[in-house]
């Protein structure tokens, strides 16, 4: 298929930009209401949107940032408002866009026109018209899939305002307020009673659309007995101006109902990733969280399961490797409450020229949830000696009659496995980038074939560059 | 003539200062098996890592002459692409990674070509039916959770697959039962006979000999070749033991 670059300008974003009688340009001053309401006003939020925002402004305005975690001191917080205003699809240069980035475009062999689409400096580009396709395809099941600005005024805002930021309140933390107040783009999926959606869904498509990729909201339910997988992101590091991200991700699953929820986080290399998933799993559900990071210098991501029905069910396996000048903090949460409720955690994660990675996970069993099981499993792998891997799991369990493992490893990569290979004929990089790939093995198996060949790619790059 | 194939001249190998090897040489033509003996710790495995570039054996006097070319200072993975393969004492396991994945990965890389998957997964079938390996190994994680015996089996399989011009095994019959030794020798003639390989065979019995034709049986004790006989050396090695080696070595020494 041929990649056709849409040379559409959407002159609002221009006019936008440029009206500096809205005092736009007050950047200095942090975020105010006059900037959160141009934002409802450029999306024709209904009433009780416009107020949302702006109750999150004020929480936000009140709560600091999270202080036991890795160092945020690189974002600039009382220049907020910049890092909100580029949301709105600012074009830079190609010429600006990191060697790094366009090097990574090259291997991965990502067409040109997508490539800029990534870098945010390209307009559109045909995925659109693949998005569309998707969406006529399973709105066929009666399956929606919209974008989210449209889902907040359309046909089903009913369902968006009963659900939208229960699962993460604003009061949640700092950035989940920011996120209530300056949200845009994103992804809304309802998969009605007893639907099993063939294809996974991919928010790829969406990201490139106008706005997205910042501070987008993704809104999935799946009703009763239904079944989907959905997949958010691509391998190729989608290069913002500004460097903050805090998406939110709320995910719904009904009574039997399935969800797949896999993810290839690659944002570039300046990015503060900020962002909060949580799934709520009714009776007999069952969630699956495939997580992949890359990106990012540095990375706060625990995406939480609330098993609240009995007998629901949650997976979660996730990969994180943090190189050079990157600090990831990533893991997961599982909270209990029903009966005979089960989780896995299976983590891996890989350190490599001073890269940091640290999993944090919290398993809370509650009083309710009986005969519930847990397990978390945890490897490190530390490439060389400036690198670092650190384990912080938490178990809560308040009562007797469960079930709870755990296990953690760390180690290095061996020399003598590494002479093993190359006594083969393989090459030392090779030989260390199919180990650091074997023991990622177990989280791409779990991905669709060709996300699994582009995090193969990834781990080959991430080996490559010193 | 036989064509000549390896020459060790004077080779000193140290490990973190200490002296393994003091002034090896070893001449192994194109086609010939010759037995390397000793008791242990004369330096027997400490040869063959070096002769198969380990980095953390390090050459500090001598050469390593393969195929015409001085490989002293190549990496294993250039020795191996030229010819050379090392069957481990102990494999290593690599989760994650499939024998015929590692298998074809090596083939492409060792050739420098594209491998024709139909004919790869044939000869791999048929390679490891030789060997009496259960089939579904290949798309197990390379000698995860294998028996000994099942890992001697998967170094005798990748022999057999790369095609060396000349392979040390170094003990690749230790630890094995009567029946396991049968089919890893069968794998080894099959190297030596039908293709003309040459070997350095590391070894405390005769059992994996039997098979095989020897030409030559080199004695290690120390770090120091001491003697070089024929074929009937083993079988006096292993009636009487190493002690008349170590005599001569340590009268040696002296002088």
């Amino acid at each position: 298929m041929a990649k056709a670059k849409i040379q559409e300008v959407d002159r609002s974003l221009y006019d936008f930009k440029d009206d500096e009688s809205h005092g736009f340009y007050r950047m200095e001053e942090g975020l105010t209401a006059d900037i959160v309401g141009q934002i409802s006003d450029e999306k024709h939020d209904p009433d009780w949107m416009r107020e949302w925002r702006l109750y999150c402004l004020d929480l936000y305005n009140q709560m600091s940032v999270p202080d036991w975690g890795p160092s945020i001191e690189g974002l600039d917080m009382d220049r907020i408002s910049s890092y909100v205003r580029s949301k709105s699809d600012m074009k830079g240069d190609w010429k600006e866009v990191p060697d790094e980035i366009k090097n990574t475009f090259e291997k991965l062999g990502i067409p040109q026109a997508e490539r800029e689409s990534l870098a945010g400096v390209g307009a559109q580009y045909d995925s659109e018209l693949v998005y569309h396709n998707l969406q006529e395809d399973v709105a066929k099941q009666g399956v929606v899939y919209t974008g989210f600005e449209e889902a907040v005024t359309g046909e089903y805002s009913d369902m968006v305002k009963e659900y939208f930021m229960k699962l993460v309140p604003p009061t949640d933390h700092k950035f989940a307020a920011l996120h209530g107040a300056v949200w845009s783009g994103g992804s809304f999926v309802y998969v009605p009673k007893g639907v099993h959606v063939e294809i996974p869904l991919q928010s790829y498509f969406r990201l490139n659309a106008k706005g997205a990729g910042q501070f987008e909201h993704t809104l999935i339910i799946v009703d009763e007995g239904a079944d989907l997988h959905f997949i958010e992101g691509c391998s190729a590091p989608k290069w913002n101006v500004a460097n903050l991200h805090a998406g939110c991700v709320e995910l719904y699953v009904k009574k039997n109902a399935r969800l797949r929820y896999s993810t290839i986080e690659n944002w570039s290399k300046n990015m503060y990733n900020l962002n909060t998933k949580r799934a709520l799993v009714e009776e007999g559900g069952r969630m699956e969280w495939v997580s992949g990071s890359f990106g990012s210098h540095v990375s706060y991501l625990y995406p939480t399961t609330i098993l609240k029905g009995d007998h629901s069910h949650c997976e979660f396996t996730g990969i994180t490797f943090a190189g050079k000048g990157q600090n990831l903090d990533t893991g997961a949460k599982m909270i209990h409450i029903g009966k005979d409720t089960s989780s896995f955690i299976d983590t891996k994660s890989i350190s490599k020229s001073g890269g940091i990675s640290t999993y944090r996970s919290a398993v809370v069993i509650e009083k309710s949830a009986e005969n519930a099981k847990a397990s978390v499993s945890c490897a490190s792998l530390m490439l060389d000696s400036k690198s670092r891997s650190d384990t912080i799991p938490a178990m809560t369990v308040k009562t007797n009659k469960a079930d709870v493992g755990h296990e953690a490893k760390i180690g290095r990569i061996s020399d003598e496995a590494v002479f093993y290979l190359m006594s083969r004929g393989i090459s030392e990089s090779e030989a260390r980038a199919m180990i650091v790939s074997g023991f990622a093995n177990p989280v791409s198996k779990e991905l669709p074939l060709e996300y699994a060949a582009e995090m193969n790619n990834l781990i080959r790059l991430e080996m490559e560059n010193g | 003539m036989a064509e000549q194939l390896l020459q060790v001249r004077n080779l000193n190998v140290s490990v973190e200062d200490t002296e393994l090897l003091h002034g090896v040489s070893l001449d192994v033509n194109a086609g010939e098996t010759h037995v390397l003996m000793g008791p242990n710790g004369a330096g027997k495995s400490t040869l063959g890592y070096t002769l198969m570039g380990n980095p953390a054996y390090h050459v500090t006097g001598g050469s390593i002459v393969f195929d015409g070319e001085d490989i002293t200072g190549l990496s294993a993975d250039k020795r191996a692409q030229r010819g050379m393969f090392l069957s481990f004492q102990t494999p290593l396991e690599v989760p994650g990674l499939t024998l015929s994945a590692f298998l074809l990965s090596a083939m492409r890389q060792k050739t420098g070509k594209p491998v024709k998957i139909f004919a790869f997964q044939k000869e791999l079938e048929e390679t490891m039916r030789l060997l009496h390996m259960d089939p579904s190994f290949a798309e197990r994680d390379l000698n995860v959770g294998l028996s000994g015996g099942e890992k001697k089996k998967a170094e005798i399989l990748q022999l057999l697959m790369l095609r060396p011009k000349f392979a040390i095994l170094d003990e690749t019959d230790s630890g094995l039962d009567v029946d396991a030794v049968r089919t890893v020798s069968a794998g080894i003639e099959e190297y030596q006979k039908k293709r003309g390989g040459a070997l350095l065979v590391i070894t405390h019995s005769t059992r994996i000999l039997e098979a095989l034709s020897v030409d030559y049986t080199h004695v290690l004790v120390k770090g120091r070749l001491v003697y070089t006989g024929g074929p009937e050396l083993v079988d006096d090695i292993n009636e009487h033991g190493f002690e008349r080696f170590e005599a001569a070595s340590a009268a040696e020494k002296k002088q």
